[in-house]
């Protein structure tokens, strides 16, 4: 009888995700413009990857976006969260604070920071040139577009990591903490030998997320630079879906979005293990 | 738990907090100064206080948005997606909490790893297969690929609810010859409908914000949400930026006001799943 309860979840996701995403791994062994009948090319459209430098780019280009994102908002957030500690009464209003860039859209954050920071017309940017600094608008340039970009993401995310290693470390026993301070540790020494390896699982959680998440990055690099300027900004999403809608080259656009898969997939599991084992008890 | 610190230590952490503070509010700041001036001043110094408050940016924000249409579009999208996820997802997570079918571990190994499969993977069959439906531009057909997207996450944050629910209630009822569903709907939804109501407030906020799906299923222009014809109206080269600041407020305004009002639901129900003990 309770089959039936689970019926409707799974219908939906099975037909949204489950056969689209079987009929994904097919395609990208296909030649298929989205209307007329596909063509079996075999590992064409893999071939064509390997000696496409758009690709290489952007497949470089989501491993410098992993490296970023497994170091800045981590530390920022570890470094936040346990002054939130210290801070106590007003830990809570910093924390609401600085969630606020996590619920705002992708797309007002990214056309605030284009239009408001970058622009060297409307922006800070074009303020500081004026005061006689060299500083260019980071997006149109092929060296830091990446990084104009992370910086954007950076932003509305590290507030998130914080909230939950805060939370993390609020559940740390307080005895393990008094037996340290007790012992004569310093500030530094408790958060180095007690609170971090307590949060230790909290840690590896986000860190196998930010895996996952880096390789789907998509938004804000569509919002604010499309791929460019140059495809210098380009990632694998955003390649994908360029091929898909733009070039009408679906066959390409699937073999992408396996190879984003193939790469999400050992996080993937690592998450699922770390995730299930609280299923067990 | 909190730490109890040296004078010296509470100044440092507290600048450090203030300066992480700052980071976070000038953007947003710059949103809402610059939303009151006209174009040109902001050419001229995007620092400045307006001169005169301008509140037209945001009648022309309004109609230039057409956010009578858009806003309209988002709140029936982001409503029906809530409905489906929560109605759905309920039932779910209660057979996954109970362990009410002997396949609930391949079907939780299965939501799990639908959570983190990229969009890109499903995407693009999903798109031509509904163009051939004719089902482009339809919001009833987005709220379904939404409720797919969003609905493992509900429901292992609901599935959470449900096992607080002690089971003694659960035998209770049953002995007094209630039926499954009875037990479900009666003894079960009045207990974990706090959960639901954090998870409509999420699924709502994702929904509302939501852009890579918005812009490829809704392109004409009577289906657009508000997030993508924001996008749309700030990408043309001519916009007046006071305009768009003010359009951006209008997104914003409302999910900010219940965020701050209702910050607990939200933050523990995100951060929910995510800390481990």
């Amino acid at each position: 009888m309770h089959r039936l309860y689970v019926l409707p979840t799974l219908l939906i996701n099975v037909v949204i995700i489950a056969i689209p995403a079987l009929l994904t791994v097919m395609l990208a062994f296909f030649e298929w413009d989205g209307i007329s009948d596909p063509i079996f090319v075999g590992l064409d459209n893999f071939r064509a990857l390997w000696g496409d430098s758009v690709f290489w780019r952007a497949l470089g280009n989501n491993v410098i976006w992993t490296i970023i994102f497994l170091i800045v908002p981590i530390a920022m957030g570890l470094l936040a969260a346990t002054m939130m500690l210290v801070a106590r009464r007003s830990a809570n209003f910093f924390q609401v604070i600085y969630f606020l860039p996590v619920i705002i859209a992708t797309a007002i954050t990214g056309r605030v920071w284009q239009g408001m920071i970058y622009s060297p017309v409307t922006g800070i940017t074009g303020l500081v040139q004026r005061l006689g600094i060299d500083l260019a608008n980071p997006l149109t340039e092929t060296s830091s577009a990446l990084y104009g970009i992370a910086v954007v993401d950076l932003w509305h995310w590290w507030g998130f990591l914080c909230v939950i290693f805060f939370a993390a470390l609020r559940q740390v026993r307080a005895e393990q903490i008094e037996a340290a301070r007790v012992e004569g540790a310093t500030f530094l020494q408790t958060i180095r030998y007690v609170l971090l390896p307590g949060i230790m699982p909290t840690i590896t959680l986000m860190m196998i997320m930010t895996v996952i998440w880096s390789f789907l990055v998509f938004d804000f690099v569509y919002i604010l630079t499309q791929g460019g300027p140059a495809y210098s900004s380009e990632v694998l999403s955003t390649f994908a879906y360029r091929s898909a809608f733009y070039d009408l080259a679906v066959g390409k656009a699937a073999a992408i979005s396996v190879v984003i898969s193939l790469f999400g997939l050992a996080a993937t599991v690592l998450y699922i293990r770390v995730q299930a084992k609280e299923f067990d008890q | 738990m909190s730490l109890s610190e040296s004078r010296l230590t509470r100044f440092i952490v507290h600048v450090t907090l203030a300066v992480l503070l700052l980071i976070t509010l000038f953007p947003i700041a710059l949103m809402i100064v610059n939303s009151l001036k006209p174009s040109a001043e902001i050419v001229q110094n995007p620092l400045s206080f307006p001169s005169d408050l301008r509140w037209d940016n945001f009648v022309r924000a309004w109609s230039d948005a057409n956010f009578g249409r858009t806003l309209a579009n988002s709140a029936l999208l982001t409503g029906l997606t809530i409905l489906l996820v929560c109605s759905t997802g309920s039932l779910t997570a209660y057979v996954l909490a109970r362990r009410k079918i002997r396949t609930w571990k391949i079907l939780t190994f299965y939501l799990l790893a639908s959570t983190t499969a990229p969009i890109q993977l499903f995407l693009f069959p999903l798109y031509f297969g509904f163009a051939r439906f004719g089902l482009i531009n339809n919001p009833v057909a987005v709220a379904f690929i939404y409720t797919a997207v969003y609905s493992p996450f509900a429901i292992m944050l609901l599935r959470t609810y449900f096992l607080a629910v002690p089971k003694e209630l659960e035998e209770a009822a049953l002995i007094d010859g209630a039926s499954h569903w009875q037990v479900f709907a009666r003894v079960f939804l009045p207990i974990v409908s706090p959960g639901i109501l954090t998870v409509a407030l999420i699924i709502g906020l994702y929904s509302w914000n939501e852009f890579l799906i918005a812009t490829t299923f809704l392109q004409g222009q009577d289906q657009l949400t508000a997030v993508v014809s924001f996008f749309l109206l700030s990408g043309q080269y001519s916009s007046d930026w006071g305009v768009i600041m003010a359009a951006a407020l209008i997104i914003v305004l409302p999910i900010v006001i219940l965020f701050v009002l209702l910050q607990r639901r939200f933050i523990d129900g995100m951060a929910g799943g995510s800390v481990k003990g």
